[in-house]
């Protein structure tokens, strides 16, 4: 994911050169742009009365900055009139600098308190724009923690992410800067427009002329730079994906000598990207000047029509400074409608998204009645229960199984057999559709959900580590742990010895990819985080490749120690644990298809004794053949 | 700045943008002068044919203005493109010859950021940068200019100004760009609390930790925030607080031009230039605060790029490169010792062996033991602290990489495949492989049946990572792969862990075949892939704790009896 694009320079207002921010998104559309735009604005609505005073904020703002080049060219046209009746020789007169002193006493009032309102919009809006998205980032997150597994197991984590990140970040950089925008040049460009009214119909009409051929200008140019925007977008894409891949396989690529090949490969996407991205920046170049060309066009109109009315004395002088002043301001205003407009579209598909996953269906929630504290012997049942990840695939049914506390139950099956959904089911990350699982006698329906996931310790294969010292890692196990208690789990899990080689031992801060340990180290971790958890049940994934023979060797010491007193299921590698085991459970293709012991299920002949001879009996030497 | 000594092959198109940036604020800064003569010559003397005739020389410069921005904007897309285009190169073909320990020093992720996002961020601040760094002094010093020109003393007016201006900027960035950045770090923090969240879902629901997670991120949220909220509002003073010092400048200026013109020492068009000029400065400013804001940025950006290109290449080709005269390619440690860097023990010590052409070496041993940095010390991914590593008698340190890399097949733990057809995977082991070569590795490695039985046969596409096969089908093709190179010497390192029982039979029965000739060495974990090698080493914490066959070691290594007991618990031992 890129993060990159977010880090915008903060807008410092109009420049005479600036891109045109809006082209360079992909416009994309709403499927219900109005519904979606309520129900974003319903998200405002707390803040309705300061949204309200930037509003008027905003409007004052507008209005001052629009009348004040009229009352300046007042000032104007009195000196003008002023030297003009004394180079006739009009007796007495002179410039009246008394009317000229209160013109610009106003104007300096005015000013200040324009200046005062556009900041006061800039003040109450950062504080709207960002209050509104942190609740919107607050309901998301506490939206995530109320969602079944299944919304995670069925939608990519890149995909949710996005949605919590990328969508929210822009509705707030749309509030904060946008929306201001709009509804202060919707604001001027009507109050020039009004302006220009009054200080001469035929000039307004004038200028109007170059109006509608900027906009056209600027929407055509604007919908040809998009275009290649998203050609830019794409070559980027492709280059940014050629490069993760020869980074990540860069051992690969070294091994074979094939340096030189990757270079070349490289070069020819860098090329294309090349030639679309300078044309991306060009196009969109052209649109400022075009529209320069087309607005002094219109200025020297108005320069040519004002100056001969000014001659003929059928309008006072000031009246065109403020004209060609107004003239000059309603240009920003009318190229920033056509961003904003494709901004916006963006920012309502962006909500869009977000509101989706705030509708998704919720966990059925813990009843009132449900039991907030348990610690259970373990005993452990599967009472006729059927499941299914749809109805229509019924893969466990009427299954019956007893475990007795501290038993251990070995659960064997060819990889993707759908181990997992025992877990699933034991910890409840997803509910069965018919019959119930017992802990103890009591349905686990019973038990609050995280009253029954403290009940189990789980070790999965694909372990999960955060950002963070490894000291923190270990402790995610149990809130308080002391340090004393982690480092005792960390040798119980023969991590301790990794750990102290490590530079910074306990307090070595774990990488975001934790790509700073390796993958056994990794799973030794996760290891004694459940150990420190100290579970009545245990769920464990027993190591494959990742951790090797020696190493599990000692594991299995510790998870010997461990299962002792426990009732636990593993998902078994290893023939000592299928052995040893009270209970083996058989899945193929997501189904349990036989369960017993070892000498029951080899005395059966079927699936299981395939499975065994073909997994678990002594391979092949490397001379075979 | 080290980095603008990339911008030399771009001093042309760089001096004409300048020149015609300069031109086009030329144009600007005159429209205001003709303007002003239009009134003070055209209006004053009702003169409408001279009104008309200044209107025609405005539009010209207009015309002249723009075309030169239009030019300059073509110039200066094609340079910040090209730029970056090269920088890219630049970046790329460094950290192809990067070793894996310069590698792994930056860690792919960054690398991949370094080389898209920053190279990126270093091509949007030079255009705009050679849009707006000459643009905005220029039409500032040249206002000045101009309104020296036309009344020095109105002029000082600016002069006066100018450095509130300044001042304006200047503590609006030292409050506001630190915390800018503050917000950037906070931002990514938040992103990385909730995709922590999100790819730990099961562990965060069964050590019931989700009010745990909704904190964290709520302290993130608000920390981000709060900061967010006093960038805004200090970036959000500036612009009102410049626009009110302009305008009360334009108020003093009329109030001053009042009383000069009053005077007589200057006229009316003059004070509607100065107005304009006003603006022009204003404009400028806000520029130029803005080069201010990106500056810190572009920085950082490229300092970590140049970071790359400084990099030096640690593992590199000898002056004098020895030919290896052995056909054969055995290969000999002696007494090598290694540790990675900045790590407290060393990963291998005291290591001596030979592997021989035509023989097979099994090593073994546990997780951390060393077993896979010993291949990549022979592929010389990695040079050794002491001790030297031989291949056919010379010293990996004393050839090319290149040829010392063309004599192996390597097979690494995890099958890295690359997006693309199956047979271009396979030819990655050596480009001039035929067809017929590539389907008989193929067939080696046990992998022609699936690959024929995929869509398109050999030309079936293989997705980024290999995500649409099978891991025990990626470690089929990475086998192969390394099969059609026909090497001296085979590494496998711990690859057949994904394949069946049957597969895996008639794959080291094939492969033996094959590798009749060349050194072969299996790195494994399961005693049953190794125990009838020729020898097998068998590596604890990093140091060699038996060498021999199967049956020496199990009489005289304690260690390797250990590992074997633990694999074979009830079906004998030998």
């Amino acid at each position: 994911m890129s993060t990159e694009h977010r880090h915008s320079i903060p807008p410092l207002g109009p420049t005479r050169g600036r891109r045109i921010k809006g082209l360079s998104m992909p416009s994309e559309k709403a499927k219900n742009f109005k519904g979606t735009l309520i129900r974003l604005l319903g998200y405002l609505r707390p803040y309705r009365f300061w949204l309200l005073v930037v509003l008027a904020a905003a409007v004052g703002g507008a209005v001052f900055n629009i009348i004040s080049p009229k009352i300046l060219g007042e000032a104007t046209t009195i000196i003008f009139e002023g030297v003009m009746n004394k180079l006739r020789g009009v007796p007495g007169a002179g410039i009246d600098f008394e009317r000229i002193a209160s013109i610009l006493l106003l104007l300096v009032m005015l000013y200040i308190l324009s200046a005062v309102f556009t900041y006061l919009e800039h003040y109450i809006m950062a504080g709207v724009a960002q209050k509104t998205v942190y609740n919107l980032r607050e309901e998301v997150s506490a939206k995530l923690s109320r969602l079944p597994l299944k919304y995670f197991d069925s939608h990519g984590h890149g995909e949710i992410l996005s949605r919590v990140t990328n969508d929210i970040d822009l509705i707030g950089t749309t509030l904060q800067q946008s929306l201001m925008l709009l509804i202060t040049s919707l604001v001027t460009v009507s109050g020039i427009l009004v302006m220009m009214l009054t200080i001469s119909p035929w000039m307004t009409v004038i200028a109007l002329v170059t109006l509608p051929l900027s906009y056209v200008v600027t929407v055509k140019i604007a919908a040809y730079a998009q275009k290649n925007f998203a050609a830019q977008q794409k070559e980027l894409g492709r280059l940014n994906s050629y490069i993760e891949e020869t980074y990540s396989g860069h051992m690969i690529v070294k091994a074979f000598g094939n340096e030189e090949k990757a270079i070349r490969r490289f070069n020819m996407i860098n090329e294309k990207l090349y030639e679309s991205s300078w044309r991306a920046q060009f196009i969109s170049s052209i649109i400022m000047p075009l529209i320069g060309i087309i607005n002094n066009f219109g200025y020297v109109l108005v320069c040519i029509v004002g100056s001969i009315l000014v001659a003929q004395g059928r309008i006072p002088i000031g009246n065109l400074q403020a004209f060609i002043q107004y003239s000059k301001q309603l240009t920003h205003p009318i190229v920033n409608f056509a961003s904003i407009a494709n901004i916006i579209q963006s920012t309502i598909a962006a909500a869009e998204r977000v509101f989706e996953l705030l509708d998704e269906a919720e966990e059925i929630p813990d009843s009132a009645e449900a039991l907030s504290a348990f610690s259970p012997r373990g005993d452990v049942r599967f009472n006729n229960v059927r499941f299914g990840y749809s109805e229509e695939k019924i893969i466990i049914n009427k299954m019956n199984i007893d475990v007795k506390a501290g038993q251990t139950v070995a659960i064997v099956g060819p990889t993707g057999a759908g181990k997992t959904t025992l877990v699933n089911l034991l910890m409840r990350f997803y509910e069965v559709n018919d019959g119930k699982i017992t802990i103890d006698g009591l349905d686990i329906r019973d038990i609050r959900r995280g009253t029954l996931r403290s009940v189990f310790g789980m070790v999965l294969q694909d372990t999960w580590l955060f950002k963070g010292t490894i000291k923190d890692n270990i402790a995610y196990g149990r809130i308080g742990a002391s340090e004393d208690e982690i480092v005792s789990a960390a040798k119980a899990a023969y991590a301790d010895r990794f750990i102290r080689t490590l530079p910074d031992g306990y307090d070595t801060v774990l990488n975001e990819e934790a790509s700073n340990i390796s993958q056994g180290q990794k799973q030794l971790l996760t290891i004694a985080r459940a150990i420190l958890a100290d579970p009545a049940i245990l769920i464990l994934d027993e190591a494959t490749s990742s951790v090797d023979t020696r190493t599990e060797l000692l594991i299995q010491r510790a998870m010997a120690d461990l299962m002792k007193s426990r009732t636990s299921f593993v998902i078994a590698h290893r023939l000592s644990t299928i052995h040893n085991a009270d209970k083996i459970l058989v899945m193929n293709e997501g189904e349990v298809v036989e369960k017993g012991t070892h000498s029951q299920l080899l005395a059966m002949e079927g699936f299981y004794k395939e499975l065994y001879e073909s997994q678990f009996a002594e391979k092949p030497s490397f001379k075979a053949g | 700045m080290k980095l603008f000594r990339y911008l030399k092959p771009f001093r042309l198109p760089i001096c004409a943008t300048l020149i015609l940036v300069m031109i086009r604020a030329l144009a600007d800064l005159y429209l205001p002068t003709l303007s002003a003569d239009m009134v003070n010559v055209g209006i004053v003397n009702r003169d409408i044919q001279y009104i008309w005739h200044v209107g025609i020389r405005m539009l010209v410069f207009a015309a002249a203005g723009a075309s030169a921005f239009i030019l300059s904007g073509y110039l200066s897309s094609r340079t910040a493109a090209g730029f970056a285009r090269l920088l890219r190169e630049k970046v790329f073909s460094r950290v192809e010859s990067f070793s894996l320990h310069e590698f792994n020093r930056f860690g792919t992720a960054s690398l991949i950021n370094r080389t898209t996002n920053d190279i990126t961020q270093l091509q949007n601040v030079l255009l705009f940068g050679m849009r707006m760094i000459v643009m905005a002094p220029m039409l500032s010093i040249g206002s000045l200019f101009l309104a020296f020109s036309i009344e020095p003393v109105l002029a000082r007016t600016f002069v006066a100004v100018i450095p509130v201006l300044f001042a304006i900027i200047f503590i609006t960035m030292r409050k506001g760009v630190p915390l800018f950045q503050a917000m950037q770090v906070k931002l990514d923090n938040l992103n990385l609390i909730m995709r922590e969240r999100l790819t730990g879902i099961r562990v965060v629901r069964a050590f019931n930790r989700d009010d745990y997670e909704k904190q964290r991120f709520q302290d993130a949220n608000r920390d981000y925030t709060a900061t967010a909220i006093r960038v805004n509002r200090i970036m959000g003073a500036m612009m009102p607080l410049m626009a009110l010092v302009m305008n009360l400048t334009i108020v003093g200026i009329v109030w001053f031009a009042g009383i000069r013109i009053d005077l007589g020492f200057t006229d009316v068009g003059n004070l509607m230039a100065f107005i304009q000029y006003a603006m022009h400065i204003m404009f400028s400013f806000v520029a130029i605060s803005r080069i201010f804001a990106a500056i810190p940025r572009a920085t950082a950006s490229a300092a970590r790029v140049n970071e790359i290109l400084d990099t030096a290449v640690e593992i590199r080709d000898p002056e004098n490169a020895k030919k290896t005269k052995g056909k054969g390619g055995s290969v000999e440690f002696r007494d090598v010792t290694f540790s990675y860097p900045g790590a407290e023990h060393s990963a291998l010590s005291g290591i001596s062996f030979m592997a021989r052409p035509g023989k097979v070496t099994g090593i073994i041993g546990s997780t951390g033991s060393g077993k896979s940095t010993l291949a990549s010390l022979i592929l010389r991914f990695y040079d050794v602290d002491s001790g030297s590593i031989l291949v056919d008698g010379v010293d990996v340190r004393e050839m090319t990489q290149e040829s010392l890399r063309s004599k192996i097949g390597f097979v690494p733990q995890n099958a890295v495949l690359f997006s693309g057809s199956v047979l271009e995977n396979i030819r990655f082991g050596r480009e001039d492989a035929e067809e017929k070569d590539i389907v008989r590795a193929a067939e080696t490695a046990q992998a022609a049946s699936f690959i024929l039985d995929m869509k398109e046969g050999f030309s079936s596409m293989i997705a980024q990572g290999g995500r649409n096969i099978s891991g025990g089908q990626k470690q089929r093709i990475s086998i192969a792969r390394a099969i059609v190179r026909r090497a001296k010497i085979y590494i496998f390192d711990d690859c057949f862990s994904a394949l069946d029982y049957k597969t895996e039979a008639r794959l080291r029965s094939a492969l033996f075949k094959e590798t009749k000739d060349s050194t072969v060495i299996i790195i494994s974990q399961r005693v049953s892939t190794v125990k009838e090698a020729d020898q097998i080493i068998v590596l604890e914490e990093g140091k060699i704790a038996g060498i021999g066959t199967h049956e020496e070691l199990l009489n005289d290594c304690a260690i390797y009896r250990e590992i074997v007991s633990s694999q074979f618990s009830e079906e004998g031992i030998a």
